[in-house]
């Protein structure tokens, strides 16, 4: 008699470390490719897998085979029109001539492995790309997040939950109120002439009841809540001047990806604006905030009096937690810097969560005029930062998240 | 709810767990009729999710963790998810009982053509064959995996993934060279395993005593070398990774035990290539038969049988060699044509097969194929059994190439001259040593440099491919030293050499 079992509700991710272990030994060509997957997404849509491709010759396994080549014969099925002796001429290699192994050779022709990252291992290796610390990632990483709320006591939980108070007060209850009917038989019999052996059964009884039994204990109860649905709005300030090469603009992307993503986890709802400016300022989509290219010069004012206007005309502060980032090369010309520092710290910081500056400049060795201006503001909602490389970028974010998270 | 007259077991597609039973009872009774000697059976419904699980792990209900079982998986499953590829309806695995896998999204008849399939084809034939036999042990498989995947996990939390990673690899690397052919290796047991594990490691570490270090070295003198030059290992060695468990200067304790997991499992493996045509002609020779009589006896009904004939028609389907769909000959279809063949050999022989076949014909065909499942190879099976009527259906045909000719030959046909010549080659086409090439250990200079010297047996200049310089970087790295192949050829000896030392 066979068995028939029913495996359908095992473990279903057996491969699940296997699988890990192989994105782990491809670390590299996958953050290849998860970097070009950066490059033409967007912003908001960044927390997506994604589909990645390693080169087949780098994840075969190498065996001793026998190759083309030597002599051999073959023999194939569906003969239709060739008699012995017949010469055919040679298949160009690769083609359908056959070896033995027939199999596997269509697979030649696509010299990619491709497969699709889950969310969560398509923005680990985003992470790592940008070098982002463990804390940072949790912070990230969580889709929900939520608190714990006391709500009274419940009869069952773990030991380290358990109310002392409330479950001796719960005995305390259940032993007056067993012993009350017992004590008044007592007294009954004690009264009248009850037989002392009826007296002693009943003190006996009395005894008997528990200090403390099972059904008193109480434990805290918690139970768990998502975070206060709130929305926020970030605006991101670009110079997109000719000075500002692709490559700035990539780093400019990361930079604006991670603080989105930091804030679509803290907040249900996130706009995002998108100002980007020259000698004026204008507000355009995505697309064209990354993509179009500019010329023009640089003023800086017209940048932040834009981000004032949009602020004043649709996120009143009260309603919208506001954050800005703005990245530059830090390239601006007479007393626009220090009048743009002025207009930050009065007009813009006072209404903002946090305002970070990015500059990513064409060599560390000299002070841009915009940093100067810029370094010279005190206050706790600002930070920035300068940017040559990927790694940089999370430093800029870091107090953010060091706060946000403490 | 069966009527006296109705006998069906079911209708439509739906099956349970109660139909499940009643169909393995049936055709179970019908498989004792036919004399089917099988493990007892434990059936296990799976989903897809599984059962791309179970491909991944080789075919092993539980197996070590290594990246390229990952790399396997995601392969599947993104063929799968894309719809390039279907899932196979079943999976079995050669042990006691045999654990077979059932698809949740199978109808109940294609249940039932596995149940037939797997529980009764393949079962009795992993039961029955010799090679299956002599080197699996099916009742220790499953067991022996428990302790290999812990052993593993054990091996990385001490010394750490990375190391015990590199030792898998070049393990894997050398996995067709861990066999041996020639002699009956010694049966698995998953308890003496650990035993013998533990004994040896307790002996060495018994042993060792510091004070020998102390001891002042003998010196030799001129003839106690040239005694002990001697060639080592006097025999050529062709179980490769065995040699590297015994004789590695280098490797660790652990990594032998780690050579000797994958060489259990080559070994374990290595039936199942040499009987591919076989293994799946009679299972699915057995699943044609079984559920043919189960129809005959009113078990099944008429839609029962058109989706099992439709299904079996498309396993066994053999496009021939300019179908854009050819890749080779199917196993399916070569080995039930040949079973099918012998059967009608034993029962309708005409005068050819009088002439061809004089020893089986107008026997009992359950004897026949009882004893050509028991004691056959696909190589020698064809070499046997393959009839002229089979290679005309099949219009088989062999051509030769030659490197140093311009044309491809057409060597024979399906004609009386090219009958014997054909199934010759088609024979020789199952030969082991087509797909894995002939490569043995001829010198360890274990009283020199230690390097050891490989040989590559090369038949009629068909050279290996470069993927071997990569497999001789892993083999040196598990030797610790230099190692050398030469390539040798019948009559003209050495003629080339690679030499790899370890990094």
């Amino acid at each position: 008699m066979s068995m028939i079992i029913d495996r359908r509700l095992n473990d279903r991710n057996k491969n699940a470390s296997n699988r890990q272990r192989f994105i782990r030994r491809y670390k590299a060509q996958l953050r290849r490719s998860v970097a070009d997957i950066v490059a033409d997404r967007s912003i908001t849509d960044m927390s997506r897998g994604g589909e990645v491709g390693i080169p087949v010759k780098d994840i075969s396994e190498p065996k001793f085979r026998v190759g083309r080549g030597g002599d051999r014969e073959m023999v194939h099925p569906g003969n239709k029109e060739f008699t012995t002796g017949d010469r055919i001429a040679k298949p160009p290699s690769g083609g359908g001539g056959g070896s033995g192994s027939g199999e596997g050779q269509g697979e030649e022709g696509q010299d990619n492995f491709m497969f699709t990252l889950s969310k969560e291992e398509f923005m680990n290796l985003f992470f790592d790309d940008l070098e982002l610390p463990r804390l940072a990632r949790n912070v990230l990483g969580d889709s929900k997040q939520f608190t714990y709320r006391r709500a009274g006591y419940t009869p069952s939980g773990v030991p380290a939950n358990l109310s002392v108070p409330r479950s001796l007060q719960n005995a305390m209850a259940r032993r007056i109120a067993l012993r009350a009917p017992l004590n008044r038989e007592l007294a009954e019999l004690k009264a009248g002439a009850g037989s002392a052996e009826d007296i002693a059964a009943l003190e006996k009884r009395i005894e008997r009841i528990p200090f403390l039994d099972e059904y008193d204990l109480r434990f805290r109860h918690r139970v768990k809540e998502p975070k206060p649905i709130s929305r926020a709005v970030m605006f991101c300030l670009m110079d997109v001047s000719a000075s500002m090469s692709e490559q700035k603009k990539d780093l400019a992307k990361r930079f604006f990806t991670l603080l989105y993503l930091f804030l679509s986890r803290k907040y249900e709802h996130v706009e995002l604006v998108f100002i980007r400016h020259t000698s004026n300022a204008e507000e355009v989509d995505e697309h064209a905030f990354f993509h179009d290219p500019q010329t023009g010069g640089t003023v800086v004012m017209s940048a932040l009096n834009l981000m004032i206007e949009i602020l004043e005309d649709r996120y009143s502060p009260s309603q919208w937690n506001i954050y800005g980032a703005q990245v530059s090369d830090g390239d601006a010309f007479g007393s626009d810097p220090q009048r743009s520092a002025m207009r930050l710290s009065k007009d813009i910081l006072p209404q903002c969560r946090y305002f970070a500056y990015v500059e990513i400049p064409d060599s560390t060795s000299s002070i841009t005029p915009l940093a100067a201006a810029y370094s010279q503001i005190r206050d706790t909602a600002f930070a920035m930062s300068t940017v040559m490389d990927r790694g940089d970028v999370y430093p800029v974010l870091r107090e953010l998240f060091q706060k946000e998270t403490a | 709810m069966r009527s006296l007259k109705d006998s069906v077991l079911s209708r439509g597609g739906d099956w349970d767990f109660e139909l499940l039973q009643r169909y393995d009872k049936e055709i179970g009774i019908i498989a004792k009729e036919f004399g089917l000697d099988t493990y007892p059976n434990q059936i296990e419904v799976i989903a897809s999710e599984q059962m791309l699980d179970a491909y991944a792990s080789v075919g092993l209900p539980i197996s070590y963790a290594h990246w390229s079982y990952g790399k396997e998986f995601i392969q599947n499953e993104e063929a799968y998810r894309r719809g390039q590829r279907g899932l196979a309806y079943e999976l079995v695995i050669n042990s006691d009982p045999c654990i077979a896998y059932l698809m949740e999204d199978n109808s109940m008849p294609m249940q039932a053509l596995v149940i037939a399939h797997a529980c009764y084809g393949h079962n009795s034939f992993f039961k029955g064959n010799y090679l299956f036999r002599q080197w699996t042990s099916a009742d220790a498989i499953v067991d022996y995996m428990v302790f290999a995947r812990k052993y593993i996990f054990e091996c990385e939390q001490r010394y750490g993934e990375d190391r015990v990673e590199e030792t898998l690899d070049a393990c894997h690397a050398l996995m067709d060279h861990g066999v041996d052919r020639f002699h009956r290796p010694s049966p698995l047991s998953a308890e003496d395993e650990l035993q013998r594990q533990h004994e040896r490691e307790e002996h060495a570490w018994k042993q060792y005593d510091d004070i020998w270090r102390t001891l002042p070295h003998k010196r030799d003198d001129g003839a106690n070398v040239k005694k002990k030059k001697r060639i080592f290992p006097p025999e050529p060695q062709e179980n490769l990774l065995y040699f590297i468990e015994k004789y590695s200067p280098t490797l660790e304790p652990w990594q032998r035990e780690i050579v000797r997991i994958v060489r259990k499992l080559a070994q374990y493996f290595y039936p199942q290539g040499l009987t591919k045509v076989m293994n799946e002609g009679w299972a699915t020779f057995w699943h044609y038969t079984l559920l043919n009589s189960m129809y005959d006896r009113g078990l099944v009904d008429d839609g029962f049988m058109f989706e099992i004939l439709q299904s079996h028609t498309n396993v066994v389907m053999q496009p021939g060699f300019d179908h854009p769909g050819y890749s080779g000959i199917n196993p399916y279809a070569l080995g039930f044509a040949m079973m099918r063949d012998i059967r009608r050999i034993c029962e309708e022989p005409d005068d050819e097969d009088r002439e061809w076949f004089p020893d089986i014909v107008d026997k009992d065909w359950r004897d026949v194929l009882d004893f050509a499942m028991r004691n056959y190879k696909d190589e020698s099976f064809i070499a046997q059994y393959l009839s002229p009527k089979l290679i005309r259906e099949f219009h088989l045909f062999a051509i030769a190439d030659a490197h140093k000719a311009d044309h491809l030959r057409v060597e024979a046909i399906h004609n009386e001259e090219g009958y014997r010549e054909v199934r010759r080659l088609l024979s020789k086409q199952y030969n082991r040593d087509v797909l894995v090439p002939d490569i043995q250990i001829v010198r360890y200079e274990h009283m020199g440099d230690r390097s050891l010297v490989l040989r590559y047996n090369r038949l009629r200049e068909r050279p290996l491919t470069d993927d071997a310089t990569e497999v001789l970087k892993h083999l040196s790295r598990l030797w610790g030293f230099k190692v050398t192949m030469e390539v040798f050829e019948e009559g003209k000896g050495v003629v080339d050499k690679t030499e790899v030392s370890p990094a």
